[in-house]
């Protein structure tokens, strides 16, 4: 049988005589192939392509389907991709987004956000720098929902939980933080 | 010995009722319906469990008529394919007729086993109103009700001991369907609701579990958060069989030793699923049940293999084990050496359409459970690669298998080593395994495979069969051959008219065969049809529109199911199937 499926895998879509599932890459020259490896691993990739629009194969149930755990290989991808998170200032026109990901602990991410907030004239970041008046405060909205102090948990902890910042006005911060 | 028989007349029918009472085989209680008017009359009223293995043999108010005293009845509905969606949503299987016919035939009727039909919310209110003492109701791979109907059944079956929904499509529409059990309802013995989606609410959830002492069996759905899960858990210690809800939270210690001190407080777990995501965090509170579990499913748990080998070989006494392909060669290796009272393995694909570099999990993987597993009799493999070879040792180590299945992902693969087809393999498994009764084959294939089959599967019951084959000679083989075939499924191979037309008279011995993308015409199906007044021929096609009838003998079909039935052609076909 002649290879339908053609260089560009989009052999199942091409338009033809014949009973539909027959005759689709799924006959494939995977059979003995005389010739170099190197052929037959194209046709392994181009097949793979195509494979995945055989209806019901490989069998298994639908309802598993929609249910598969992701891989390791797609969660280290999605971790690759960063971790962006929203940063608004009380006060600011507009907001910044940061990859959390790129900051090994609270002290980076202290110094990273005041280097791109100091044209709004920040001041002191913390009181655990030695600020005492410190003008801003810097909290996070976690998973909950729930507005929070940055600092208190362990840096892994704040990165998972962590779903955008806020940089609060002293004036509010100080509401928070007098309760430690 | 014709004084023999005269004399048995003179018992009288609970007696003989008495000595039937032990015949716990169906075909055993057919075999002694047919020796006399008078065993037949007695049988048939003594008769309390049936089976239907198709809902279209026959038909709902015979087999109610028949048996006036059935107290369980099992009975399923759609071809197998269906779980692979190679049969249309619309195709039949709808329980209504078997359901109103049981209503008013069985009102004693105790238990309800309906697997692959469409079941409606009035089906199952239906259900609830009729059966006084219903206590068993099981849904496997059902579809077409919702929570609503659930509600009902809750809120009617006073004495409901066992709720079983096992991979069903539920609409979810009544959230707080549990409270419908009324506070009075002590009896559950079993609840499976893993395949519900939504949220339940825990604090009923706990109520129903604190007072139903005799809880012997709990699968929850993912949805409930690890902490709510283990405050359920310390109300039913007693469990033998949990399945778990998600098994992963943010790491707190405190959390942890609740669900350490839930685990060890468990003295009776024998079966353990669920543990859906779960993380490694959280996965060592489970071994202190490991040492006592037989039965250990972990599909939806997304380990990886070090922690994975690790749990499994904890499991001393596991029988059965249901794992993705994450746990590789090496943890089957591991298995092989701990598990050493292993029966039953399923490896499962974690990627089964990707093109993402292999996992390794292999031949060998399978190779050294064969060897090191005496007890393996029931096998479920999805793999990327197999020879003959491992086949071969596989059948010389475990002549025991009744259930093989393999399944190489990519069709048509060969023997990687030496690029034979697999026919040498698969011939060594049917010769060896003289009690198989289940096979699926996979891997490239030729007539010859076909030949051994026929030849040696003398105990085979069920055959499924994949991209194989080169002729219509092959299909002639099984049909020709497989003394007790009873189920035949077969898709995208070369076989046609022929093989059916010359074994037309096999197809009455069979439950059912099912064709999809072969080479059959609708001039056989025509010929078969007309020849076998006792099967229905079923020709889907979800193509056109035209009626059967003006299509000309040489059109191919696109699905083909047949089976036998006395119940004639049935009256719900829909738009896309023809009883020919």
């Amino acid at each position: 049988m002649e290879d339908v499926k053609g260089s560009d895998g989009l052999g199942d879509t091409e338009l033809r005589l014949g009973l539909p599932g027959t005759s689709t890459a799924t006959r494939s020259a995977k059979r003995a192939l005389p010739e170099g490896d190197e052929e037959s691993h194209d046709e392994l990739r181009r097949t793979s392509a195509t494979k995945a629009q055989v209806v019901g194969w490989p069998p298994i149930r639908s309802y598993r389907k929609n249910s598969f755990p992701a891989r390791k290989v797609e969660a280290e991808a999605e971790a690759a991709a960063g971790l962006y998170v929203k940063v608004s200032m009380d006060g600011a026109p507009f907001l910044r987004k940061i990859d959390l990901s790129v900051y090994k602990g609270y002290k980076e991410l202290r110094e990273g956000l005041d280097n791109m907030f100091k044209c709004f004239s920040f001041g002191e970041l913390s009181r655990r720098e030695g600020g005492s008046g410190s003008e801003y405060a810097i909290t996070y909205e976690d998973k909950d929902g729930d507005l929070m102090l940055v600092g208190d948990v362990p840096w892994e902890m704040f990165i998972s939980s962590c779903k955008r910042l806020r940089i609060m006005k002293g004036s509010e911060a100080r509401g928070l933080e007098s309760r430690h | 010995m014709v004084r023999g028989f005269g004399g048995a007349a003179a018992f009288p029918d609970e007696v003989w009722e008495l000595v039937f009472s032990f015949l716990a085989a169906d075909a055993d209680r057919n075999a002694v319906a047919l020796v006399c008017r008078g065993w037949h009359r007695i049988e048939r009223r003594s008769r309390r469990r049936v089976f239907v293995g198709n809902c279209y043999a026959v038909a709902p108010a015979a087999a109610v008529r028949r048996f006036p005293e059935v107290r369980a009845a099992a009975i399923k509905g759609k071809p197998h394919f269906a779980d692979f969606n190679l049969v249309p949503t619309d195709w039949g299987g709808g329980a209504e007729a078997w359901v109103e016919a049981m209503a008013g035939g069985w009102p004693h009727l105790e238990e309800l086993r309906l697997k692959r039909m469409v079941v409606s919310d009035d089906c199952l209110e239906l259900i609830a109103r009729s059966f006084k003492n219903f206590g068993v109701l099981s849904l496997v791979s059902c579809d077409g009700f919702s929570t609503a109907g659930l509600a009902a059944i809750a809120a009617n079956c006073r004495n409901l001991r066992e709720l079983d929904l096992h991979e069903n499509e539920v609409e979810d529409n009544c959230l707080n369907w549990i409270s419908h059990f009324p506070e009075s309802f002590t009896s559950l013995v079993s609840l499976n609701i893993a395949c519900l989606e939504g949220d339940m609410n825990t604090s009923v959830l706990e109520c129903l579990i604190s007072r139903c002492p005799n809880l012997k069996t709990l699968r929850l759905n993912h949805a409930m958060p690890l902490e709510k899960l283990v405050s359920l858990l310390q109300r039913a210690p007693q469990l033998v069989d949990l399945g778990t809800s998600k098994f992963s939270a943010d790491h707190h210690p405190e959390l942890l030793s609740k669900v350490e001190s839930t685990f060890a407080g468990f003295k009776h777990l024998k079966s353990l699923s669920g543990i859906w995501e779960a993380g490694p965090a959280y996965l060592p509170a489970i071994y202190s049940v490991c040492e006592s579990l037989t039965s250990l499913n972990l599909y939806y748990a997304t380990i990886q293999s070090p922690e994975l080998l690790k749990l499994v070989s904890e499991c001393k006494n596991l029988q059965r084990l249901w794992v993705m392909d994450l746990i590789e060669d090496n943890g089957l290796i591991a298995v092989a050496s701990s598990c050493k009272l292993l029966q039953e393995l399923r490896v499962f694909p974690s990627d089964p359409y990707g093109v993402a570099p292999p996992i390794s999990l292999t031949e060998h993987g399978l190779v050294a459970i064969s060897a090191g597993c005496l007890m393996l009799h029931s096998v479920l493999y999805f793999c990327r690669q197999m020879t003959n070879a491992a086949l071969l040792t596989i059948a010389n180590n475990r002549p025991n298998l009744t259930c093989f299945r393999l399944c190489i992902i990519d069709p048509h693969t060969p023997d990687y080593i030496s690029q034979e087809p697999l026919d040498a393999g698969f011939s060594a498994i049917v010769e060896s395994c003289k009690d198989l009764r289940r096979l699926s084959l996979s891997g490239l294939l030729t007539d010859r495979v076909f030949k051994s089959i026929g030849a040696s599967a003398n105990r085979l019951e069920m055959l499924s069969v994949a991209f194989a084959g080169d002729s219509d000679v092959g299909l002639h083989y099984i049909l020709s051959g497989c003394k007790n075939l009873r189920k035949l499924e077969i898709r995208d191979c070369p076989f046609g008219d022929k093989a059916l037309l010359d074994n037309t008279s096999k197809l009455e011995t069979m439950r059912s065969l099912w064709m999809s993308s072969c080479s059959v015409t609708l001039g056989a199906c025509r010929q078969l049809a007309q020849k076998m007044p006792r099967l229905n021929v079923e020709v889907i096609d979800e193509r056109r529109g035209r009626p059967l009838e003006s299509w000309p003998d040489d059109f191919p079909i696109e699905k083909l199911y047949i089976y036998r039935t006395v119940a004639g052609p049935r009256s719900d076909t829909p738009p896309c199937v023809w009883t020919v």
